[in-house]
């Protein structure tokens, strides 16, 4: 009989892309009748383990055993048909389905025609839903595209669990439920342990964590560095272990004291229900504000409310001299906002994939270029070509479709896009994801030196080296708020750490103090 | 909550449109509320309503058939040539034209699903390859269909119109088990939601194929009807019918973006745009006006789709 | 390769579907040639590309509005509407010399309806597969409608009739000549002018080039102009040519225009293809037309070996860009 301990076995799993490795050689074991909590920090490779193990992704080599048979899981039905059932943020939700529906979508109870009982089928997923302890306030009848999102993502985790099945992976699948039902699911997956169920459990939340987990396992750079019986490590030792490291000298060094211009960009109780509530902050010319936090606590959304992107944002807010937000990403780039943003999906929504290099670059700034609209095509080459030699992009031939280039010399092909532009305000959407170390202290570099010819930089970003290393301070969101405020000594991991998971009562977020009359 | 209320609503509307069509029809017509009057009607619109039910079906799934009104002309021509003779050579012939349909439908899905050319390309191509055969089988409108059939199919049983029937039992017998089954909710899943299906490990290229097929077999049923009514094949037909199709699945509250909607939206769909001619006909409007009228209400009926606007306040929403 | 070439030449060697076109463009008339000797005489290939001409303008439109991703459905009718109006305009002034603003009057229909395409797909954001279809309808309406209303005279304009019909130095179709001038302005279009570069990047990923700060609901807009004015001019020559404005003009350019484009190798999704392609396309369809015809082949073979041909090189082009290099 097979060792118990040896339930899920992953030998040598890499994953890589591009020319980063998001798994490196990863071995990793998980035993039956567990729940296995997995640890790491933002792009540790605890994502691209699950998305492996639930068939969305091929591993570029190495071997996944369950039970001892080797898996060949291609696609997601062969993860389903293995046993592997995964919980993520709503993903596999067909919204025009009904609840009960996309419960059982992957097998629903037949008649003996073969048809699909739809009243079996309704039972079944109240019983299952029952089962979470979450029947109360969810029809089954009810299509999914009308349900709240904390229902949705219950429904998510009831159509996994209604398969029984015997690795059940986790990703994050407790943040968009309310705690009521966050707390029973947490009971739902006890009972599972005791039916034998491995159970992969991503959280970035530790007390879930410490209530939950028998077992837990820290990930770092796409490598398995320690796995321990909860309880066993303080979270002091936990975060350790997943930063691991000191933080490399790929930063340019940081000036020593702020500028003392006052604030290019002002902006106070901008409110954007319900991601946004009461945000205040400004940024200086020649400083680097970085916005920290866990992934979706309004980040995304405030840097998408100051290109103009959103409607109906509350608040006040300065661009320079001018006293409003830009109605457009049109406006925003033109005066007098001058304002660029960098967005978050460089090859949805930084790039034209099929366009050259050229066109690319040159899109943004193509108006200002063209005169009666048409484009002077001799000062558009001379733009191209001077920016692509400042920022070094590494490219054959310019003429060539921008999607041949590398991670790093795509989101350089972005940056200089934005550049041409000449910006006073810089807005970066993790702007570093997925590009290797050479090029990322390229692009760090570029920032200093942006931040010092006058430019304003708000960046935010899911790597905290990046915010540490980069950034004069760190506004750290929670809830759609600033929930602190960090600079100087204070700016360390362990309290971007701390303050991202509430874990401690953070700084209280002080107001920048120029910020009131700046804004009146 | 919004969204599929306002779709049911579209579906609601489509259907409380062609009662009030169908009322005032009956209202000014001059013979009045009779059998022959209510036959007459729904002969007019049922073969339209095969073809758009069939559209319908891809739609859902989110492709486009624009080869359905040529397969429909493909079909009602074999009919003209096989459904006749003896009572077992009609039974035979009617099969060989649902098969055909069914054919023309699978070579769609097998284009779009394994040579991955875009649906709209794709059946653009097959319908002129469709429309070929069907001036192969019958150059000229002409042919005969079996009468015997076509008296009884064409006419009422009971004071209810037999093809109002034949449409409800076929849509019943075809599409009502494949909506039950799987195979329907595959479909439906594949059109809300491709990526949604694909993790949730269902069959995503059977559903597609089967899509077009059944919308071959629907096609050929309007074509065998158009036989019935008309009493020969004729292979011009099909330009027409694949417009009129693809509007009657708009009107009857079907989404073009796939997932959500209804066979029977579609079939109100249809047939409001078949009443509103023969209102507008036995109203006295100036028979020129007709294509106007009809135009103005299909018009207006898709602007309605613009309220979603209203309610998009992240403004990259408005390009997904 | 030097940018500044032609870019015809530089769709040659860069763009594969323009590349494969040519060749059987090529094939085609070799093996014409090889069976009739007549296919190598000027006066069949300047016949054939008169009647290419018609097909040449309204692809031009048909192009520019699936650059952005979207489809013009209501060719046909705006090609008949423009082409009604136009010559009842001219019937109107009686031979007066004013007569010849029916010109205007055909262009300012084919605006107005692309105006109205527009604004539904790119302000109301309806699919452009149903609005166009909707605006076809409504189009057809008006121009049965006013047909039943006024029997007015359906005769070219002069201008019309001697663009349309007439040969320069005697050999040269002046529809010919029209379409070279009209390609002429939408390379330029597509090279040089804002909105020949916006059409691209918002074919490619609308939301990208909305975050750019590109107005890309005018540029859909004006797309949907351009295919209006393109259908219009269709339109007008194709009277010129008939010497009258008939009903179900317009039926015949509908889907040739589009595969025409898609044979040229533009993607239907947008945002990929090249005026060169377009034209490839725009003779291909109009050499195995004639050559069918020639042959005397039957209107059912023909059929099938348009759609034939259309599924065969679609279906190579996307078999190439599948496998990588």
């Amino acid at each position: 009989m097979l060792d118990q301990a040896d339930f899920l076995q992953l030998d040598d799993v890499t994953k890589r892309y591009g020319g980063v490795a998001a798994l490196n050689k990863l071995c990793f074991r998980a035993r039956r009748g567990s729940i296995h909590a997995i640890l790491g920090e933002n792009g540790a490779g605890k994502s691209t383990l699950m998305k492996i193990l639930a068939g969305v992704v091929r591993a570029d080599s190495g071997t996944v055993r369950l039970a001892g048979e080797p898996l060949d899981l291609r696609r997601p039905a062969d993860a389903l048909a293995n046993g592997i059932a995964c919980i993520f943020q709503e993903l596999s939700i067909v919204p025009d389905l009904s609840a009960a529906e996309n419960i059982c979508l992957a097998d629903p109870p037949r008649s003996r025609l073969g048809l699909i009982d739809r009243r079996a089928e309704r039972r079944a997923a109240r019983a299952v839903l029952a089962e979470i302890g979450c029947a109360d306030g969810l029809d089954v009848r009810t299509s999914c595209a009308d349900l709240p999102l904390s229902k949705r993502q219950l429904v998510e985790i009831a159509k996994a669990v209604v398969r029984r099945p015997r690795v059940l992976i986790l990703d994050e699948a407790t943040s968009a439920l309310t705690a009521e039902d966050a707390a029973k699911v947490m009971a739902l997956l006890r009972r599972l342990r005791e039916e034998g169920t491995c159970v992969l459990f991503i959280s970035h939340r530790m007390h879930e964590v410490d209530s939950l987990a028998d077992t837990c396992s820290v990930f770092r750079n796409g490598e398995h560095v320690a796995t321990f019986s909860a309880g066993s490590k303080s979270h002091d030792e936990i975060v350790r272990l997943m930063i691991g490291r000191p933080i490399a000298q790929i930063y340019p060094p940081k000036p020593a004291r702020p500028p003392a211009a006052p604030a290019y960009l002002a902006i106070a109780d901008l409110g954007w229900p319900p991601a946004l509530t009461q945000v205040s902050l400004a940024v200086r010319p020649g400083e680097i504000v970085g916005l920290g936090g866990l992934d979706g606590q309004g980040q995304r959304e405030l840097l998408l409310a100051l290109a103009g992107v959103l409607r109906g944002v509350g608040g006040t807010a300065r661009f320079g001299t001018q006293a409003a937000l830009p109605a457009s990403p049109r406006a925003a780039k033109r005066r007098p906002f001058r304002t660029a943003l960098i967005p978050e999906d460089r090859k949805t929504e930084g790039l034209f994939l099929g366009l050259s290099i050229r066109d690319n670059i040159a899109m943004a700034a193509l108006d200002g270029l063209a005169r009666g609209g048409i484009v002077d095509s001799a000062a558009e080459r001379a733009l191209v070509d001077r920016l692509i030699a400042t920022l070094q992009i590494m490219a054959p031939d310019a003429d060539a479709p921008v999607g041949t280039l590398s991670g790093g010399n795509q989101q350089k092909v972005v940056l200089a896009k934005w550049l041409a532009i000449e910006p006073r305000l810089l807005l970066l959407m993790d702007p570093t994801r997925g590009i290797d170390v050479g090029t990322k202290q390229e692009i760090y570099r570029l920032f200093r030196e942006l931040a010092a010819s006058g430019v304003a930089i708000l960046l935010y970003s899911t790597d905290y080296d990046e915010l540490i290393g980069l950034c004069d301070q760190v506004l750290v969101m929670y809830g759609g708020r600033v929930a602190a405020r960090l600079e100087g000594q204070d700016l360390t991991e362990e309290n971007l750490l701390a303050a991202a998971l509430n874990l401690r009562p953070a700084p209280p977020a002080a107001r920048p103090a120029s910020l009131t009359e700046a804004v009146a | 909550m919004s969204i599929a209320l306002h779709r049911n609503a579209r579906m609601l509307a489509a259907r409380a449109l062609l009662i009030v069509l169908l009322a005032g029809f009956l209202a000014i017509h001059p013979r009045g509320v009779s059998t022959g009057v209510l036959t007459a009607w729904s002969n007019q619109g049922v073969a339209l309503a095969f073809v758009a039910v069939g559209q319908t079906i891809v739609v859902l799934s989110r492709g486009i058939d624009l080869s359905i009104g040529a397969i429909m002309a493909l079909t009602n021509c074999t009919a003209s040539v096989l459904v006749q003779g003896s009572p077992a050579e009609v039974a035979f012939g009617v099969a060989a034209v649902i098969l055909c349909g069914a054919a023309c439908g699978a070579a769609n899905g097998l284009i779009v699903v394994k040579a991955r050319i875009q649906p709209i390309v794709a059946t653009l191509a097959t319908g002129a390859v469709f429309s070929g055969l069907a001036l192969l089988v019958q150059p000229t409108p002409g042919g005969s269909v079996d009468e015997t059939l076509s008296d009884l199919l064409t006419g009422d049983i009971a004071g209810v119109p037999a093809s109002l029937l034949l449409l409800a039992g076929l849509v019943g017998l075809v599409w009502g088990p494949v909506r039950a089954a799987r195979l329907g909710r595959g479909m439906l899943a594949v059109g809300s939601a491709e990526g949604a299906a694909y993790m949730s490990g269902l069959p995503i290229d059977r559903a597609k194929i089967a899509a077009y097929v059944l919308a071959g077999v629907f096609a050929a049923f309007g074509g065998l009807f158009l036989g019935f009514q008309t009493l020969s094949g004729d292979p011009a037909i099909g330009g027409s019918y694949t417009l009129n199709s693809v509007a009657a699945v708009v009107l009857g509250g079907t989404s073009l973006m796939g997932g959500a909607g209804s066979v029977a939206g579609t079939i109100a769909g249809a047939l409001i745009l078949r009443t509103i001619g023969s209102l507008m006909f036995f109203a006295g409007v100036n028979p020129m006006a007709q294509p106007l009228l009809e135009g103005a209400v299909l018009l207006a009926a898709v602007a309605l789709g613009a309220i979603r606007l209203l309610k998009i306040r992240n403004r990259l929403e408005m390009f997904r | 390769m030097n940018a500044r070439s032609s870019p015809f030449a530089r769709a040659l060697v860069r763009d594969g579907p323009t590349r494969a076109l040519v060749l059987v463009l090529a094939a085609l008339l070799l093996v014409g040639g090889a069976v009739y000797n007549q296919f190598f005489s000027p006066t069949y290939l300047l016949q054939q590309l008169q009647s290419g001409a018609f097909l040449g303008i309204v692809a031009i439109g048909a192009m520019i509005v699936i650059l952005t991703g979207h489809i013009d459905l209501s060719v046909p009718w705006t090609l008949s509407a423009a082409a009604t109006f136009s010559t009842a305009f001219t019937a109107l002034a009686g031979g007066a010399p004013w007569g010849e603003f029916g010109v205007l009057v055909g262009l300012a229909i084919g605006a107005g309806i692309g105006l109205v395409n527009g604004i539904g797909v790119a302000y109301l954001r309806i699919p452009s597969m149903i609005w166009t279809l909707a605006v076809n309808i409504v189009v057809l309406g008006i121009c049965v409608f006013y047909a039943g209303l006024y029997a007015s005279g359906s005769r070219p304009s002069a201008m019309m009739s001697v663009l349309g019909g007439g040969r320069s130095f005697g050999v040269i179709p002046n529809a010919l000549l029209v379409w070279l001038v009209l390609s002429g302005g939408v390379v330029l279009l597509m090279r040089r002018t804002l909105m020949g570069r916006y059409l691209y990047a918002v074919g490619t990923r609308e939301g990208a080039a909305y975050l750019s700060g590109i107005e890309t609901r005018r540029v859909i807009a004006g797309a949907f102009v351009i295919s209006g004015l393109c259908s219009a001019t269709a339109g007008m020559l194709l009277a010129g040519y008939a010497n009258q404005a008939y009903q179900n003009m317009g039926d015949p350019y509908l889907l040739p225009g589009i595969a025409a484009v898609v044979l040229g190798g533009t993607s239907i999704l947008g945002g990929r293809g090249s005026y060169a392609g377009t034209v490839a396309g725009v003779l291909l369809i109009t050499l195995i037309t004639s050559m069918l015809s020639v042959m005397q082949i039957a209107e059912a073979y023909k059929q099938i070996a348009y759609g034939a041909v259309i599924l065969a090189m679609v279906g190579y082009y996307s078999r190439r860009s599948a496998t990588p290099g």
